[in-house]
Order: C-alpha cells, then structure tokens, then sequence
C-alpha cells in the first residue's frame, strides 16, 4: 500500500469497485480524446475513420503488434523514469534531451566498443555510461531545486534544449559516420543488436521494461525507500521531520529518473535503431506523461496505457497519411488525453467516484477550493 | 575585421537584435502579467504557435500586417482559454493544463500548416516601414532603431504601458495581489478570480501578439514549430525579471544579442556550427539560472487557485 492508497481505503466498499472505479476514470478520459479528435479531424477535413481504421490496421494486424510492443520497450522505461520524479513531486520534463543523450551514446559508442570487446560486455558498458550521463546532465536541475528552490520544471527544460544541441553536435562531429553524406552515426551490425525474443520480431529490451515496470512498482509499493518517496512528495517538511535529508533526495530522485529515460534512448537504439541521425527527436516523454498520471503514478499500472499508445503511434504514423494528416496530429490527441483527464478528475472528485489519479499532497493542492467546508475543517 | 566595424553590419546586426528580442519580450511580459497574478501558464508556447499560425494565416487572406497581428492576438487569447476556464476557474492543476496546451497547439498548427500550406510555400513579404523623421537620419543607429514597422512601436507603447499599470495603477496592485496574498484581495472587496481572469485573457493576448510578431516580423513566414521553445524562455525570463516588465526588457535584449551574435559572427568569418547558434540562448538562461539562482523569486501563491477561507 502506497500512501495515498492508504487514504483512499476509507469508505470504499472492496478492492473490485475501486479497481473499477479507477478503471472508468482512467479509460473514460482516453475516450473522450479519442473522440474530440475525431472530430478535430472532421473538422479540418480529414476522415477519422482512416484514421482510426489505418491505426488497427498498421498498429496490431499481421505482425504490425510486434513493432507495436518493440515501441513499448522505451515508452514503459521513459514512464518509469518519469514516476520516480513524479511521486516524489518533482517535475523533469527535462526527458527530451535526456532521452537524447542516453540514445547518442549507444549510437555514439556502440559502433567502437563493439570491435574492441564481447557484445554483451560493450552493451553493458553502453547502458552504464547512458544511465551515467542522463543521471549527471540533471544535476543541474536538481542542485538548483535543492540549493534554492529554481523551479525544476524550467530548469529541466531548457537543459534539455541544450542537450538537443550537444546531441547534434556529437552526431555531426565525433561520432559522424564518415561513410555517408547525411549526419547520421554509424550503423550497429545487426548480430550485435539486442537478440529478439525467441519466435518473434520483438527485441529483449521489451522484457527488460516490463521487469523494470514490475520492480519499480515492488520499490514504491512495498519498501521503506518507496514509502521515502511518497512521504517527500507529499511533503518535503514533514520528510525533514522523520529524518530525510531532502536535498539528497531531490539529487537521488532526479538521476534515478533523468537516467532511466536515458537507458530508455539507449535501449531503443540497440534494439530498434542501430544508428542515429542529426535532429531526430521521437519526444516520446511528451506522449507518455499523460499515460503515466492516466495511472496514477504506478508503473504496472502504465502498462496498458503505454501499450495502447504504443499501437496508435506505430499504426498514427501510417495512418495519418493515410487520412491526410500529419504526424503532428499524434500530440493534440495526446493534449486532448490530458484536458480530459484533469476534467474528469474533477467530476470524479465532486461525485466521490472513487479515487483519485493525484498523490494525496498534489490533489490537497488541485481539489481543495471544490471541499465542502466542513470536509475542508476535517482535513 | 573590416566588415565588422562597416556602418551597415552593425546597423543590420542592431535591428536582428530587436527583431529576435521583440517576440520574447511580448510573451514574457505576457506571462510576466499572469504569474504576477498567481498564474504559471506552461502553455506559452503553445500559445505563441496559434498566436503566430492565426496570424500568418489572417495576413495572408486580408493581405494587412495590422490585421493580422490583431488575428494573433485572438489566436492567443482563445488558446488560452482553456487556462481561463480549467485553472482560474475550475481550480484544475496548471502545470498538467500548460502543458496540454502547449502539445496541442504545437500539434494542431503543424497539422494545419502542412495540409494548407506545404504545396505552396507562402511568404509574406515585408511590412511597410515608419521611418522617425530626423532620428532617423541619426548614422549608424538611426536605419537601425528608428526604422521599424509602426507595429514595432505600437508593441513598445503597450508594453511601457503595462509597466507603468502594473507598477502604479490600482489594477496592477490588485493584480500583484492576487499572486501575493490572494486572500488580502479578497479582504480588500476585490475579486480573485476577476483579477485572474484578466491576467490570463491579457497574458494570452500577449503570447498571441509575440507569436504574430515572430511570424510577421522575425522571420516573415510561419512554419510547423516555429517558436522553438521561446515560450520556455519566457517563463525564464520571466522568473528571473521578478515582476519588473522593465526588467523583462532589458532581458530580452540579451537573448536578441545571443540570437544574433551566430549569424554576424558568420559574416565577420568565423564559421559557428548551427546547433551552437540554436543552443547559445539556452546556455545564457541557464548560466543566468545558475548565478541568479537566489533571485529568481516568484509570488507565493503562483500555482495555487484560490477559494475564499481555505487556508
């Protein structure tokens, strides 16, 4: 039990109608998107009907499912890198460049390491100096909050702006394929990829997110390091008050998350890419944070949601251009996911549906204008 | 070294300065205006993109600057209003609302632009300009400063304007208020959510107007992510100008100066790659970040909606 879990027990009549409670304020938002994009689509001229069918057809039929769960591999680590940052109230929408980083060093490195040594030593090495590098680039960021208290958000941001740049820089310049005239990496020999698992297309980085999903939800759920986490995010007072040091865990939170996503870049590229090229940026951070506060901050919980988006992006991109649209479209329905869903947190919460998407500290903050004073004395 | 003290590239290095500045500047004051009032719009630079889309497209049907910087302004306001109505009103989490409007204007732009506009690409030609008579003749400084688009001018007034209403008038004390201590407002007969709700409409309708002006000014077309991240810039900007719309300015002008300083550093010889040009900005806030890091204050109760008598 999680803290806010903890909280919303009270007057819930057993763990099946809070799970289909959640269930409904979870998918209900997600729908509602769905649908007002459709008729974004009508509206501008393009057929939701393409769209939605070319996203079935490019995303799950024959054996499109399998590139579909291949995307989950970095979308699942990137969620769980993000709740780490999340639960314990920390915003680091800086996973654009720190995605980035972790992606230029696979892509960067992989092509020299794996000539010198064995491939499971250089894919090693690999995921080490991502991590590595994605947990230093958020010191920055992290020392800041904890020093002075600079807003994370903007911080996070712009070190990612800059992260884009050295990334760039990187692919133009050291790490350049000197073979071809396009700025781009060399290209990782396919024996030296991540092996697929055994009678499919889907590489073993799939497994390994699902692992990490499980273990991160074990650590929130079911150790003291968890309950740390939850106890600072809902309040950094009270966890000075039991003995936390909080800058140390604004640093610790912040390079746990910054690097998870950069394994998540490092894994995509020898799983999936096996090179990399001067400004491509898939923004898979901008996608998946609606999904994971779709799931409350639980990373098992993210995985359905991670899945469908995984399917709607891998059949979007297709089906897009199909119904005449751009790929751009992708981020109003991930905007719309998260309209709604604040807006269905809030009907929810007036109607005591059940509980809430929200940590317990966040929600205090969102929800306490719509309490009844007397509940509001209560509490 | 010749070129660089050339009369002509320092009067063409000054007015790039004030073309890249002029955008930044409107859209922080904007948002400067909402986080006075307790506000942090994470949307901004969504915002800018439908301020600059709308005006660009409104400029190309009714073939008038003016109108369309007017368009821009609409554009702004009407993307804000989701703010408006979730967060001033409704109470919902802002940073949540931000950023999903940011995401849809960056996505409902780059859709709209690519299925109207890639077969033929559209240009827009360039204003009129209102040269000041006599400063104008000024050497050097006077081509660069005093002959812009009346535009210019009209974005000066306004903003010096707002200065002075949020530093000296009643509305801008109510306004600072309502980030301050809302509950002293409300003590006070004024009303939260109006002032709020006025702070969000005008900081809209700046964002809109510096994303017209980047698109009708700056670089005289529109394109699918045109803004870059300037709305993030302007948050920073923002934080770190504590309120001062002064301030604001003067801080926008150094961006203008990193934009600025790639391309005439390439004209002088010295080749910059173009993602340094791209990162430069970027480096300058977050070096400003790091020294100023004690003062980038921002009102107590940005962030937090209000509700009378909660405590």
């Amino acid at each position: 039990m999680t803290a806010p879990d903890l909280q919303n027990v009270t007057g819930t009549n057993g763990a099946a109608q809070r799970f289909a409670q959640g269930f409904i304020r979870s998918v209900v938002p997600v729908l509602l998107a769905l649908v007002v994009s459709g008729l974004v689509m009508l509206a501008i001229g393009a057929s939701p009907l393409d769209f939605f069918a070319g996203v079935w057809k490019y995303g799950i039929t024959g054996s499109n499912w399998q590139r579909s769960l291949s995307l989950m591999a970095p979308l699942l680590i990137v969620a769980v890198g993000l709740i780490v940052a999340f639960r314990g109230q920390l915003w680091n929408l800086g996973y654009n460049g720190q995605y980035l980083l972790g992606a230029v060093v696979a892509s960067g490195l992989g092509p020299i390491l794996f000539q010198v040594m064995p491939a499971f030593l250089a894919t090693l090495v690999i995921f080490i100096v991502a991590v590595l590098a994605g947990a230093v680039w958020s010191l920055i960021p992290a020392i800041l909050k904890a020093r002075y208290g600079t807003n994370e958000i903007i911080t996070s941001l712009v070190m990612s702006f800059i992260a884009v740049g050295v990334v760039n820089l990187l692919i133009k310049g050291v790490f350049k394929d000197l073979g071809t005239s396009t700025p781009q990496t060399a290209v990782i020999p396919d024996n030296d990829l991540l092996p697929y698992i055994p009678g499919t297309e889907i590489h073993i980085g799939f497994v390994i997110a699902i692992v990490l999903a499980v273990v991160a939800q074990f650590v929130f759920s079911r150790t003291s390091f968890g309950l740390r986490i939850d106890i600072f995010g809902a309040s950094p007072k009270a966890a000075r008050h039991v003995g936390l040091n909080s800058t140390w865990m604004v640093i610790l939170l912040f390079a746990l998350s910054s690097g998870l996503i950069a394994f998540a870049g490092a894994i995509d590229i020898l799983g999936q890419f096996s090179y990399q090229r001067a400004d491509w940026d898939p923004r898979y951070g901008d996608a998946v944070m609606p999904l994971v506060f779709l799931a409350r901050f639980r990373p098992v919980a993210a995985i359905p949601f991670v899945a469908f988006y995984a399917v709607l992006a891998t059949g979007g991109t297709l089906a897009a251009q199909q119904a005449g649209l751009n790929v751009d479209f992708l981020l109003v329905i991930v905007g719309l996911i998260l309209l709604f869903m604040t807006i269905t947190e809030y009907i929810g919460d007036r109607r005591r549906l059940g509980q809430s998407y929200l940590p317990a500290g966040l929600k205090r903050t969102v929800l306490q204008p719509f309490r009844r004073a007397s509940e509001r004395n209560s509490a | 070294m010749s070129d660089m003290l050339s009369a002509t590239f320092i009067t063409v290095f000054i007015a790039t300065v004030i073309a890249q500045a002029m955008p930044l500047m409107l859209a922080a004051v904007g948002e400067t205006i909402g986080e006075q009032a307790g506000i942090l719009n994470l949307g901004i630079e969504g915002v800018m993109l439908v301020g600059a889309y709308t005006a660009f497209v409104v400029t190309l049907t009714s073939g008038s600057f003016w109108i369309g910087m007017l368009g821009g302004i609409i554009g702004g306001v009407v993307a804000n209003l989701a703010m408006l109505v979730l967060n001033v009103w409704l109470g919902l989490n802002q940073i949540v609302i931000g950023l999903a409007v940011t995401l849809i204007g960056e996505g409902i732009t780059g859709v709209l632009y690519l299925q109207n506009y890639t077969k033929s690409p559209a240009s827009l030609g360039t204003q009129p300009k209102l040269p000041i008579p006599g400063l104008v003749d000024i050497p050097v400084i006077g081509p660069a400063l005093f002959q812009q688009s009346g535009i210019f001018w009209i974005c000066i007034l306004l903003t010096l304007g707002l200065a002075f209403a949020l530093a000296r008038t009643n509305w801008g004390l109510s306004t600072r208020s309502a980030g301050q201590k809302p509950s002293s407002l409300d003590a006070a007969g004024g009303s939260v959510m109006r002032t709020r709700s006025i702070a969000v409409v005008l900081s809209g309708g700046l964002a809109g107007l510096g994303g017209a002006y980047l698109a009708l000014l700056t670089t005289a077309t529109f394109s699918p992510f045109l803004t870059n991240g300037l709305g993030f810039i302007a948050i920073v900007i923002t934080m770190l100008s504590r309120g001062r719309i002064l301030v604001v300015m003067i801080t926008s002008l150094v961006y203008g100066l990193a934009v600025a300083i790639g391309p005439a550093l390439q004209v002088i010889g010295f080749t910059v790659p173009a993602d340094i040009i791209k990162m430069l900005p970027f480096l300058i806030v977050i070096v400003m970040l790091i020294v100023f890091a004690r003062s980038s204050v921002v009102p107590p109760a940005l962030g937090t909606p209000y509700t009378r008598g909660a405590r």
